[in-house]
């Protein structure tokens, strides 16, 4: 499965990497860690004319944090994002949530922006972008731009960018401590991708009410969606057994899951439901 | 387990945890697989297969792919000939499937996807499969049967062969005594319709082979083999219409077979011939891709079995009839799989009044051939679980309906009839079959856990399972070895047994050294490749250490008696004066004269041979205990044992290396290993992110204990295979411990695998059933 | 053929190379450096087989470029120790049996140099979790944890 051939740059500029976005006329892609682009082209079922190689372009592996902003540089990786002692004060759903990717030598190459660029439905980093409200800071010739995650990443394994676009980073606003979240997947070995998940968070208030509940449910749908009739089930009110119960009935007859070889999606609906309920039991024990 | 790296009692090495001669290399990169050979001159091929399951090439068109730079040739059928080789049959030849073997490329039609049309040789890997893709290729699709009752029911253009008996390839009945007669006078019957899925072993290294064709010499050198390398000579230089002599096949580090990678597929004529074509040598490796749809599969077949018993559970006799996917072609293997599932559906069992049919089904699926204990891994899932059923039917345990029913010492030999057309009599040599399922019911905590037998226990259902099995090994007909002082002492045994990673190397070196008493340090073993011997027979069967280490022994035996020859010669004293220690002969604690110095004026070389018409059969049993999650279908495996008798362990480490590494492999069979095909004959599972085998995080919770009760009496080792019995009762087991523990739930299981997603769907069938009822 | 020079540090030693541009690390690994020992095992990054160690960390290095490597420090089996001069691991391996065939080993042992080099203090969940990102068909896996355990001991008495 040996690689068909292409041309390579490794910019060291964003602009640089536009210029060559512009030059390919749709034909060139970006990579990053590879991980995912390496093996589609080893199948052949990619074949750009050129690879722009971003690895060099030192501005885009931070994480900066500031009052009301976490902003995730499009090459930071996996690894780098489970040990970062920042997201796990004030996103702790992000080192919870990317736990659950892939294995020890991908988290070592694995990116942000490859991920959300890359856009696998069964994937943890666009769920988490989804239901956290991130925002995601596009740049191309005609500059920058920043748009919520839930429209970037609304078709699966294809992003809302032009085809000489490039994400350089996604944004998040910083919790406070007074959010409650879960997060709970089901694969089949570990690093596997998932076959259905959850990720959830709210806010509790003075009287132990959610308040701005956002639930997200990816692998047991096309593509990661909030499941706005179940936040609406839970908004304002007191958690407790029959609520869990209810909701998560409510989350297994709304999702609309896919069908593989894996998982029917019978199967599929029946596992949100009860990932639903392992995280929102996580979420309410913290 | 730890190795040993100084043996006790100052030079025995049979029987001792040595650590492996192997690893010096293994661990530090310096093996040499296949692919890390170059040669100058040397070109690579890739192969374009079929992606369509039945159909009618119409054309082939190179013109483009040609014209790529750095593509050298393409070759098709029309470059082979008006004759296409077939692959012959190496086992299980009956008459009826030699109109179904596979042509070593397609010629008219395609039977299966991946099946090669052509071979492109270029510069490079990488060239030759942009080549691939520049091949213009028309197919016409004909209807494709991608199971067995496709097949069964196929007319006219389903029908993969133009044959009388459409894709059924085989149908044989065979027996011992009068199951009729049984069935008549049993209190109690009861028949079941099992399944057993498509796997495929999967080794870590795929096939690959480098063959070189010397025009001067008019010689050809073809490494990569493995498995059976003399058989595979012997067809390639007939396909060629070359002498064997002609012809090397060369063995080097293998990365695994269990029983897939060694057969003779049509690479193995492809390669070499465009390598004799283009007088240059031609490098082939399969890449992870292609092996999923090229190399053989194994495993799947239909079960209707039956059981008739007294009231006490006693079996009376057994009725089965197997019906068999064989894929698109019969290989070498033959018949071999569906013929030992019916031939091991009795078991380890007392049972005399046997009737079994076979039926062997061509479909358009990739070919089967031998996996790891094949036939015997479906055959005990098939009996075990019937088994059961039958236990909790009479209300009877599970554990004691086995040692009511179990072959006793008292009673072996056992005769086990000759259920196979093509085979003589079995009969199980030795052991005590009811002790060994005590000590894996010991080991489990069978007693002290039945209470927890479909118990729900933190959300979990528990369930505790038994699986008895009897194997065999040690096939025939002989093996061959030679053993040789080199100048400087050394000692360079030559074996035809081929290594693919068992530890067969260190095995034959422990046999060597203690016999010609030196350090192991000093010999080299030699395997597998046809320039060593003259003969030679392979490894399959679990016969390496039965067959090449008795025949090893030989060898070495004699070559300690032309030893002792030239030195009674050499020292002037007679022979029985003269002992051999630490690479000497010497007089008993006084002079003696080194090997090197004997070696120097006489040549000192001894073949050695072991024939054998009786199988030698390990036996024992394994016990599962499980926690199934009702909700999600997922199993965790609390606890899991197997236990074996091998008559003799040449090295502890290596066997339970063995055992715990078939162990985990056939756990992959039950709950993650499952080739999937559509209604087309198209396969789904393309990439390993989608065929998945178990890691280090999915069954942590193992343990082997091996048994050393009765030797057998058939080798002068005292051996029974042990590669193969650690994974033939682990989907019976386990799946016996998933079924009880879902009792409560009213779900039966008869079919495999049991992925979460099917487990799953069989508990909401039975509870919809439940609660309509 | 497009072909792009690399200059790289491996296993200590520095090498220049000429490469396909499109040739993964491990096939530059593997044919043009003739380091043999990191095997090919998917080409798809799944089964660890390949996995060498770059400035530090372990990759799968069928999903890297042998071009983006340029540069890198690659530490691969043969870095690890030799035949009569093994390093800890590979002495622990050879103690508790934990390979058979020997194909996915190598990837396995950098695997784990690199993880306890990071974390002499990894616990077996850890190593089992790390390691379950490389397939082995031959052992089951019981011996490579047993062995990584004992091979602990030496990364740590490194670390203090």
């Amino acid at each position: 499965m040996k690689l068909p051939s292409f041309a390579y740059a490794r910019p060291t500029s964003v602009e640089g990497a536009i210029h060559h976005l512009v030059e390919g006329g749709g034909e060139a892609r970006l990579i990053a860690g590879g991980q995912s682009l390496l093996p589609m082209m080893a199948f052949r079922l990619l074949r750009p004319s050129m690879l722009v190689d971003i690895g060099a372009i030192e501005e885009l592996k931070t994480i900066t944090v500031e009052r009301d902003v976490i902003r995730i540089g499009a090459l930071v990786r996996w690894c780098e994002l489970e040990r970062n002692q920042v997201l796990m004060e004030k996103l702790p759903l992000l080192p919870a949530g990317i736990a659950h990717v892939a294995h020890y030598q991908i988290r070592n190459r694995g990116t942000v922006g490859g991920s959300l660029a890359h856009n696998d439905p069964a994937a943890e980093m666009p769920t988490l972008a989804i239901v956290c409200d991130a925002e995601i800071v596009v740049v191309g010739p005609a500059g920058s731009r920043v748009a919520p995650a839930r429209e970037i990443l609304s078709e699966a394994l294809s992003p809302a960018i032009e085809f000489d676009e490039m994400i350089v980073a996604v944004q998040f606003k910083p919790w406070t401590s007074s959010k409650r979240w879960g997060f709970s997947e089901i694969s089949r070995r570990r690093g596997d991708f998932a076959i259905a998940g959850i990720a959830l968070h709210y806010e509790l208030d003075a009287e132990a009410k959610m308040m701005d509940v956002h639930v997200a449910v990816f692998g047991a749908a096309e593509v990661p969606q909030r499941l706005r009739e179940v936040e609406n089930l839970l908004e304002g009110r007191l958690i407790g057994s029959n609520l869990i119960m209810e909701a998560s009935a409510r989350v297994s007859s709304i999702v609309d899951p896919p069908e593989d070889i894996h998982a029917s999606a019978d199967y599929r609906r029946a596992l949100a439901g009860v990932l639903f309920e392992r995280a929102l039991r996580e979420a309410a024990s913290r | 387990m730890e190795a040993l790296t100084n043996p006790k009692d100052g030079g025995q090495y049979m029987g001792q945890p040595i650590a492996r001669i192997e690893d010096a290399r293994l661990l530090t990169g310096t093996a040499t697989f296949v692919d890390d050979l170059i040669v100058p001159g040397m070109l690579h091929a890739a192969v374009l297969r079929s992606s369509v399951a039945h159909g009618t090439i119409e054309k082939i068109d190179s013109t483009a792919a040609m014209a790529l730079d750095g593509v050298h040739a393409i070759y098709t059928a029309a470059d082979v000939g008006d004759d296409i080789p077939l692959i012959p049959i190496r086992l299980a030849p009956l008459p009826e499937f030699q109109a179904f073997r596979q042509p070593v490329i397609a010629r008219d039609k395609v039977r299966y996807v991946g099946e090669p049309i052509a071979i492109v040789i270029a510069e490079s890997r990488a060239v030759a499969e942009d080549a691939l893709e520049l091949i213009d290729l028309e197919i016409s699709s004909l209807e494709a049967v991608a199971d067995i009752s496709a097949a069964s029911a196929a007319q006219g253009e389903a029908c993969l062969f133009d044959q009388p008996s459409g894709n059924l390839a085989v149908r044989y009945f065979s027996a011992m005594g009068d199951a009729n007669a049984a069935f008549e006078r049993a209190a109690y019957v009861r028949t079941e319709r099992f399944s057993m899925h498509r796997q495929t072993p999967l080794p870590m290294e795929t096939r690959g082979l480098l063959a070189q064709w010397d025009a001067d010499t008019a010689h050809l050198r073809v490494i990569g083999a493995a498995k059976v390398p003399f058989f595979n000579r012997k067809t390639l230089a007939n396909m060629l219409g070359l002498d064997p002599s002609q012809v090397d096949l060369i063995e080097v580090d293998v990365g695994g077979g269990f029983g897939v990678r060694g057969e003779f597929y049509p690479e193995d004529f492809l390669v070499p011939f465009a390598s004799r074509k283009l007088c240059r040598p031609v490098k082939w490796i399969e890449d992870r891709r292609e092996h999923l749809m090229a190399t053989n599969h194994s495993r799947e077949m239909h079960c209707e079995l039956s059981m008739a018993c007294t009231r006490e559970g006693h079996i009376l006799g057994i009725r089965g009839r197997i019906e068999a996917d064989m894929g698109a072609y019969i290989r070498t293997n033959g018949g071999v799989v569906p013929a030992k599932a019916a031939q091991f559906l009795p078991g380890p069992y007392r049972i005399r009044d046997i009737a079994l049919e076979v039926q062997a089904y061509v479909t358009n699926k990739t070919p089967v051939g031998t996996y790891r204990g094949p036939g015997r891994f479906e055959a005990n899932f098939f009996r075990e679980r019937l088994l059961d059923m039958v236990a909790v039917d009479l209300g009877i345990d599970r554990a004691e309906i086995r040692r009511r029913n179990l072959i006793s010492e008292d009673q072996l030999p056992w005769d086990a009839g000759r259920l196979v057309p093509y085979e003589t009599r079995a009969a199980f040599d030795s052991g005590d079959y009811p002790q060994a399922l005590a000590r894996c019911l010991e080991e489990i905590g069978w007693a002290d856990k039945q209470h927890l037998q479909g118990a729900l226990v933190g959300g979990r259902y528990h369930g505790l399972g038994i699986g008895c099995f009897v194997e065999s090994g040690g096939a025939g007909p002989r093996e061959n070895a030679k053993i040789q002082i080199a100048s400087d002492g050394s000692i360079i045994v030559s074996v035809g047994s081929s290594m693919l990673g068992q530890g067969l190397e260190t095995v034959q070196a422990q046999i060597a050294a203690d016999v010609l008493s030196v350090p192991i340090e000093r010999i080299r073993v030699l395997h597998g490749s046809t320039t060593l011997l003259h003969e030679g027979f392979g490894t399959y069967h679990s016969r390496g250490v039965v067959m090449g280490g008795s025949a090893v022994l030989d060898a070495a035996k004699r070559l300690k008696e032309m030893l002792i020859e030239a030195a009674s010669d050499h020292l002037g004293r007679p022979n029985v004066e003269l002992v051999l220690k630490d690479g000497r002969v010497e007089i008993a604690g006084g002079d003696g004269v080194d090997f090197a110095t004997l070696a120097a004026s006489t040549s000192l070389t001894a073949d050695g041979s072991f024939s054998n018409t009786v199988r030698t059969y390990s036996y024992g049993s394994h016990a599962a205990h499980v926690a199934v999650d009702p909700r999600t279908g997922i199993v965790s495996l609390l606890d899991y044992v197997a236990v074996e008798d091998v008559g003799r362990v040449m090295n502890p480490l290596i066997v339970h290396g063995q055992a715990i590494g078939a162990l985990v492999q056939g756990l992959g069979g039950v709950f993650l290993d499952h080739l999937i095909y559509d209604s087309e004959g198209q396969l789904l599972n393309g990439s390993l992110a989608d065929y998945l085998v178990p890691t280090a995080t999915d069954f942590p919770q193992i343990r082997a204990v091996t048994l050393e009760l009765k030797p057998s009496p058939s080798n002068p080792l005292g051996a029974k295979g042990a590669g193969e019995g650690g994974i033939v009762p682990v989907a019976a087991a386990t799946a016996n411990a998933i079924a009880a523990a879902l009792v409560p739930m009213g779900v039966t299981i008869r079919d495999m695998p049991l992925s979460p997603a099917r487990l799953w769907k069989s508990i909401q069938e039975a509870t919809t059933v439940t609660h309509e009822s | 053929m497009d072909k792009v020079n690399i200059e790289l540090v491996v296993n200590g030693r520095s090498v220049a190379a000429e490469v396909p541009l499109r040739a993964t690390l491990a096939d530059g690994l593997r044919d043009y450096l003739r380091l043999t020992g990191t095997h090919i095992g998917c080409e798809h990054g799944v089964c660890g087989a390949c996995t060498v160690i770059v400035n530090g960390e372990a990759v799968r290095s069928c999903l890297m470029l042998a071009v983006q490597a340029d540069g890198a420090e690659v530490t691969t089996v043969e870095g690890l120790g030799a035949p009569g001069d093994f390093g800890p691991l590979q002495a622990a391996f050879h103690k508790h049996h934990a390979l058979q065939c020997g194909f996915c080993t190598p990837g396995i042992l950098t695997t784990l140099h690199a993880l306890l080099s990071k974390e002499p203090d990894a616990s077996e969940d850890r190593i089992r979790d790390v390691v379950s990102g490389n397939l082995c068909r031959c052992t089951g896996y019981i011996s490579i944890v047993a062995a990584a355990l004992d091979a602990r001991r030496a990364y740590l008495k490194e670390s203090h």
